[in-house]
């Protein structure tokens, strides 16, 4: 998303008498009660500004005004947002003005009385504290062409800035959208005008926005809502790249420009920017073809509902598309002897088809855990019968225990695994997250099951899973082991695990891979086969090991300490605008636009940077599928609530102490409320330094006031609720990217907060002024660096974080006994503000720094070698 | 005020913070005044009860009003509170004075006025300032005085404009220098205030400095109308205000963060008179002079405000020590910001 994108304001247009027939229904009826819902679901839906009309001729429009506002000022859920003012009558305006104690937006004034009348209103706006609307309409008429659209608001700028004094900041012209494609060759370059018009505006008369009425541009399109959407969100693609910055748009209704299906996306854009003569004719053309719920495909596409049935349930696997699978469904059971065969004949078939496509890369993820969807729907559908007839079980390929290790939350990867595994016919049983050893091994033995996966995201699951390893030898089980989650490895598996358990260990990379090797695994012939390549294969990775030099040789604490950072230039640090600690909040809706999407791609196995994976030869068609579904899940995600994103900050005094940073209570720096520990890269640097995060804050001793922060913050809050709530549903593709989601916003927020706490809390970069692409190259001032991570890969360091900053208390958020945080769509750690930090690695630390830590921490130095494990030397 | 007067004043804001005056009310309370001390000879045979109308004593009772404006000079204080807190029509209807309300804003104008004056002419290199206040009056115009009918008003914005555009014609007739409109705790008053003072100053074709002070209610950091500091302030920006900051409600350990918060967004001066601490048990304010201007000291070495002075519990000893605790500290530089459309509803929205 580009910058001009994420500046662009929505006004909500719901609650306007003249729009809206629902709104006026209850206005007139005197329902102001629901009127409010109207309005609240609006802020709730994301419009930052909401617009209020209640130009109605049965209405008496200047008592209806106040009686709403008057209502709107006691919901603090509404009235939290700005309020546009909305009449063509100048006394509903002014009793308007007269109800909101907040600084308001009047829409509108214009030329159109003359100038004295236009003079004498923006004085009173000014007056009582608003900015104004002004439309491009003068004492001639309304500005249609482009010159005349300048030349009005050149006009009335002038006049507002130069005669009436009033600030051009405040000033929004509304150069007037007009319809388009209505068959009247002289409507065909009104989007053109309206466009061009913008460019110059803004150029001309600095400081000023522009706005306009959406739903104008397609008035001739009534009826047919995709059509008209499309026309939408074409118009603001072109329009907001010429500085529209502002508009009255229903927010829930957008279709996204990139998911506008091809051909109806390039007669649109013939129509809005005028192309070519007979645009309007090939738009009407095709627009039926789009008409009724929109996203479905056209008419042509349905070719396939002509094949037999066997064919149509292949078809509907291979294309995720859930639509008819009951009905096609039903018509194969009623076909077939029994209802067992449909499974075991044309479901399984498509699945194997679905199978064999994704074996050779023809099909991606995302489309699998669709096609799960379809067969899961479709299975649903046949188990009563198979039930009435009690005919046995179906045979499936093996079962398989999944589960996330005691200690850690995170499961997306391990659900992609189970739905994987499931269209393949083998059956799961998923043990969901934060399971403790012994209840995985007596489920194990309980439902008799043919191997069990572990996942785990942070490393601390690293030992838990040798855990698991140890205890299934000491109790005899001879179970195939499979091991997979972001921190394991290869080479992790082979040293550490492999050789604590006699049966297979199978380390897994990705979801992908999980079917062929539970495969090899549950055939007895070629399960020895595996067995052998796999011990053969982890006997090299642990030779490899053993003989890895270390890349260069490690230095003693002291002389670590000694090459330790200095800063190249004078910093004086900046005391925090708000010092303490803060609760903070975000709307999805804001934070969709700081995603960082490349990530969330390869959670789906799709590798490639966002957004050019779009466009990739081999992956795109299912990046930009993937996309436009994590899009809708965000859509649906703003419009109906669900997922909350909460999260709190604290700015506190504070200093260095060796490699350690005292925090204080105040700026009299004399009472610690906590001290962070950190820990010195201890590798020979020849031409860096051997960093620790403490060297960016003062030395306690220079006398510098310095200052940390720390922040923690989720995105989700009720993610667990929504993921099961899909799964029960039968929903698995949207239970895992529910969470995939939540994970990415979890990231947006911390990266959201932290440019806030730039500008804002701490204030060290009020000036910065970066897109979201910048953001996410990290092209600004200071660090977060996250405890569990690199520059400070010691987990039990986040309980200091909850502690200062009353996580729990603020968010709910929650440490395991790992130091995992959950809810998992949850990210945590320290802010840096000086400006030669920088993000670095601690990797290897040697046992005199490892004593050091243990003393500091207060710690035997056991609890020590295991909190440190990840880094220790071997 | 004369242009020459005005300039000083900038000049002077430009090179130290100012100081205000303190409690009225509290200095008030110490003569113990019955009902008769308040009627004087000019209300002796009022209908209805006056004790408790403090701003009626620019009347009844000038000699007790000019000498705690005295006190206050004397003390250090650059400018001074008119004693009409409560003195528009509205707020005057308790006692069925609304009658009386310019006669007692140009009365207290004129107590401040001369008081002033004699100290200016004591030390003229630091002359002195009279802010004729505007109160917040005993209505709301943007919340509802029934839970039960949450769009009820007991007061209208043109009721408001009507007796702010009489309380501030009197008070410039008495010789305010500025006016201040204080302890605002619905907005929507406030912006009928400055709305009024608008109108005033366009009458008589002369522009006073407008000085803005609202008032946190509590620990939600929002004032009684639910706005933020932030938003509170882009609501009243367009009045152009000398100063902008907040006084009441909170002591200055409770109040500093919102001091912090208008100082960051305001892009002009900053001024905060907090209270002497909270009421005690008593209903009495014990935050002694010296640790109250500890406080207020440490906000000046922060860098968040040009004017400082005191509300309710104040007194001149705690002005005396504020006073001292300033002087010689630089006051906050005003920031200037990129023009941007600064909106608000509860919450500020720049865009």
């Amino acid at each position: 998303m580009t910058a001009e994108f994420s500046k662009f304001i929505n006004i909500g247009e719901r609650t306007n008498v003249t729009g809206s027939a629902v709104f006026k229904r209850l206005i007139l009826n005197g329902d102001y009660e629901t009127a409010l819902d109207v309005a609240r679901q609006q802020v709730e839906n994301g419009a930052q500004i909401i617009d209020i009309n209640m130009d109605e001729a049965m209405l008496d429009s200047v008592a209806a005004m106040r009686t709403f506002l008057n209502l709107i000022a006691s919901e603090p859920d509404i009235c939290r947002v700005p309020i546009m003012i909305d009449s063509s009558k100048w006394e509903v305006i002014e009793e308007g003005l007269k109800c909101v104690q907040g600084k308001a937006i009047v829409n509108s004034i214009s030329l159109k009385e003359g100038e004295e009348a236009f003079v004498h209103h923006a004085r009173l706006i000014k007056r009582y504290g608003a900015a104004a609307v002004v439309m491009a309409f003068d004492e001639t008429g309304q500005a249609d062409t482009q010159a005349r659209k300048v030349e009005i608001c050149q006009r009335s700028y002038r006049i507002l800035t130069e005669q009436v004094g009033f600030a051009p900041e405040d000033i929004i012209f509304d150069p007037n959208i007009f319809a388009v494609a209505t068959g009247i060759e002289e409507h065909n370059n009104y989007a053109v005008d309206f466009i061009e018009a913008t460019r110059i505006i803004r150029q001309t008369c600095p400081h000023c926005h522009v706005s306009g009425g959406l739903s104008n541009i397609s008035f001739s399109f009534r009826g047919n809502n995709p059509v008209r959407e499309a026309m939408h969100s074409v118009f603001l693609y072109h329009a907001i790249r010429a500085g529209l910055d502002m508009a009255i748009v229903n927010a829930g209704q957008l279709e996204v420009y990139d998911e506008i299906p091809a051909a109806l996306r390039e007669a649109v854009e013939d129509v809005i920017l005028n192309r070519r003569d007979d645009a309007t004719e090939r738009l009407l053309e095709i627009a039926p073809n789009y008409q009724g719920d929109g996203k479905a495909a056209a008419a042509e596409d349905l070719s396939w509902r002509e094949l037999p049935v066997n064919k149509r349930l292949e078809h509907a696997l291979v294309k995720g598309i859930t639509d008819y699978i009951v009905d096609d469904t039903e018509e194969a059971r009623l076909a077939a002897e029994k209802p067992l065969h449909v499974i075991e004949g044309p479901l399984m078939d498509g699945m194997n088809v679905v199978g064999d496509l994704f074996g050779e890369g023809k099909m991606f993820l995302p489309q699998v855990v669709k096609s799960a969807r379809v067969m899961k729907k479709a299975v649903a559908h046949l188990q009563p019968f198979i039930e009435a007839e009690k005919s046995g079980d179906a045979r499936s390929n093996g079962k398989i225990l999944l589960a996330t290790v005691k200690g850690d939350v995170h499961d997306i990867g391990k659900n992609i695994v189970g739905v994987v595994l499931q269209c393949n016919n083998f059956e799961v049983v998923d043990m969901g997250v934060m399971v403790p050893c012994a209840a995985i091994l007596q489920k194990a033995r309980e439902e008799q099951v043919d191997m069990i996966g572990l996942s785990g995201l942070i490393t601390p699951s690293l030992d838990e899973m040798v855990h698991v390893a140890k205890e299934m030898e000491r109790e005899g089980f001879d179970l195939p082991l499979l091991i997979g989650g972001a921190t394991t490895s290869k080479a992790h598996t082979a040293v550490k695990i492999e050789q604590n358990y006699h049966a297979p260990v199978a380390y897994v990379p990705n979801a992908s891979r999980a079917v062929g090797v539970c495969q090899k695994l549950l055939n007895p012939q070629s399960r020895a086969e595996f067995a052998q390549v796999l011990s053969k294969e982890y006997d090299t990775v642990r030779e490899q090991h053993a003989r890895k030099q270390p890349r260069s040789r490690p230095v003693s604490l002291q002389e670590a300490r000694d090459n330790g950072f200095v800063a190249k230039s004078k910093y004086v640090p900046t005391v925090p605008a708000q010092p303490g600690v803060t609760p903070v909040s975000a709307s999805i809706s804001v934070l969709r636009d700081y995603i960082d999407w490349t990530p969330f791609f390869l959670t789906w196995s799709l590798a490639g940077k966002f957004p050019r994976i779009l466009d990739d030869e081999v992956v795109g068609q299912q990046a930009r599928e993937l996309y436009a579904d994590a899009n809708a899940m965000l859509d649906k995600l703003v419009a109906e609530g669900g997922l909350e994103a909460k999260g709190v900050i604290g700015l506190f005094p504070a200093n260095r102490s060796g490699d350690d940073i005292e925090i204080y209570d105040s700026e009299a720096r004399e009472q610690i409320i906590g001290v962070a520990h950190h820990l010195r890269q201890q590798t020979l640097k020849e031409k860096f330094a051997n960093y620790c995060l403490a060297d960016f804050i003062a030395d306690k001793r220079s006398g510098v006031p310095d200052y940390v922060g720390a922040f923690a913050v989720t995105a989700g809050i009720g993610e667990d609720e929504l993921a099961e709530a899909y799964n029960k549903a039968g929903d698995d593709y949207n239970a895992i990217m529910v969470k995939a989601v939540a994970d990415r916003l979890a990231e947006a927020f911390a990266e959201y907060l932290h440019q806030q706490v730039r500008k804002v809390y701490w204030g060290y970069a009020p000036d910065e002024s970066l897109d979201n692409d910048a953001l996410i190259r990290e092209k600004y001032q200071g660090i977060r660096p996250a405890p569990g991570y690199a520059a400070c890969p010691e987990h039990t360091e986040k309980q200091l974080i909850w502690d200062l900053l009353s996580v729990e208390q603020h968010t709910g958020m929650s440490l395991t006994e790992s130091y995992a945080m959950w809810p998992g769509a949850s990210v945590s750690g320290w802010y840096f503000a000086h400006p030669e930090s920088r993000y670095f690695a601690v990797a290897k630390i040697q046992p005199d720094q490892v004593e050091d830590y243990a003393k500091r921490k207060g710690w035997e130095l056991d609890e020590a070698e295991k909190w440190l494990a990840p880094n220790l030397s071997d | 005020m004369s242009l020459d007067l005005l300039h000083q004043l900038n000049q002077a804001a430009l090179q130290r913070i100012l100081v205000l005056d303190g409690a009225m009310g509290t200095m008030i309370q110490r003569h113990k005044l019955d009902e008769a001390a308040y009627r004087g000879e000019q209300f002796a045979n009022w209908h209805c009860d006056v004790k408790g109308n403090n701003d009626l004593l620019a009347i009844t009772q000038p000699k007790i009003i000019y000498d705690i404006h005295c006190a206050y000079l004397e003390a250090g204080a650059d400018i001074i509170e008119t004693n009409t807190f409560n003195a528009t029509t509205i707020s005057m209807a308790d006692y069925d004075m609304q009658a009386h309300s310019r006669d007692i804003n140009l009365a207290a104008a004129r107590l401040a006025r001369k008081a002033a004056d004699e100290f200016t002419r004591r030390t003229p290199e630091k002359p002195r300032y009279v802010a004729g206040v505007l109160g917040p009056t005993n209505r709301t115009a943007s919340i509802s005085p029934d839970v039960n009918d949450p769009g009820k008003r007991n007061v209208t914005f043109d009721q408001l404009v009507e007796a702010y555009v009489e309380s501030c014609e009197a008070l410039i007739e008495g010789g305010s220098d500025l006016i201040l409109v204080e302890t605002i705790f619905d907005t929507l008053n406030a912006k009928a205030a400055v709305f009024a003072v608008d109108v005033v100053f366009e009458k008589l074709g002369k522009h006073l400095p407008v000085m803005i002070s609202g008032t946190i209610t509590d620990a939600s950091g929002r004032t009684l109308s639910g706005q933020t500091a932030e938003a509170f302030y882009y609501s009243l920006r367009h009045i152009a205000p000398f100063s902008f900051g907040l006084n009441c409600a909170l002591g200055p350990d409770l109040l500093r963060q919102y001091v912090d918060e208008v100082s960051n967004v305001a892009e002009t001066l900053v001024s905060a008179h907090p209270n002497a601490g909270l009421p005690n048990e008593f209903g009495e304010y014990d935050l002694e002079a010296d640790e109250m201007a500890a406080h207020v000291k440490e906000w000046a070495q922060s860098g968040l405000v040009n004017i400082v002075g005191g509300c309710c519990g104040s007194t001149p000893e705690h002005i005396k020590a504020i006073a001292d605790a300033v002087a010689g500290i630089a006051p906050r530089s005003v920031p200037h910001f990129e023009p941007k459309m600064r909106l608000s509803g509860l919450e500020p929205f720049v865009h």
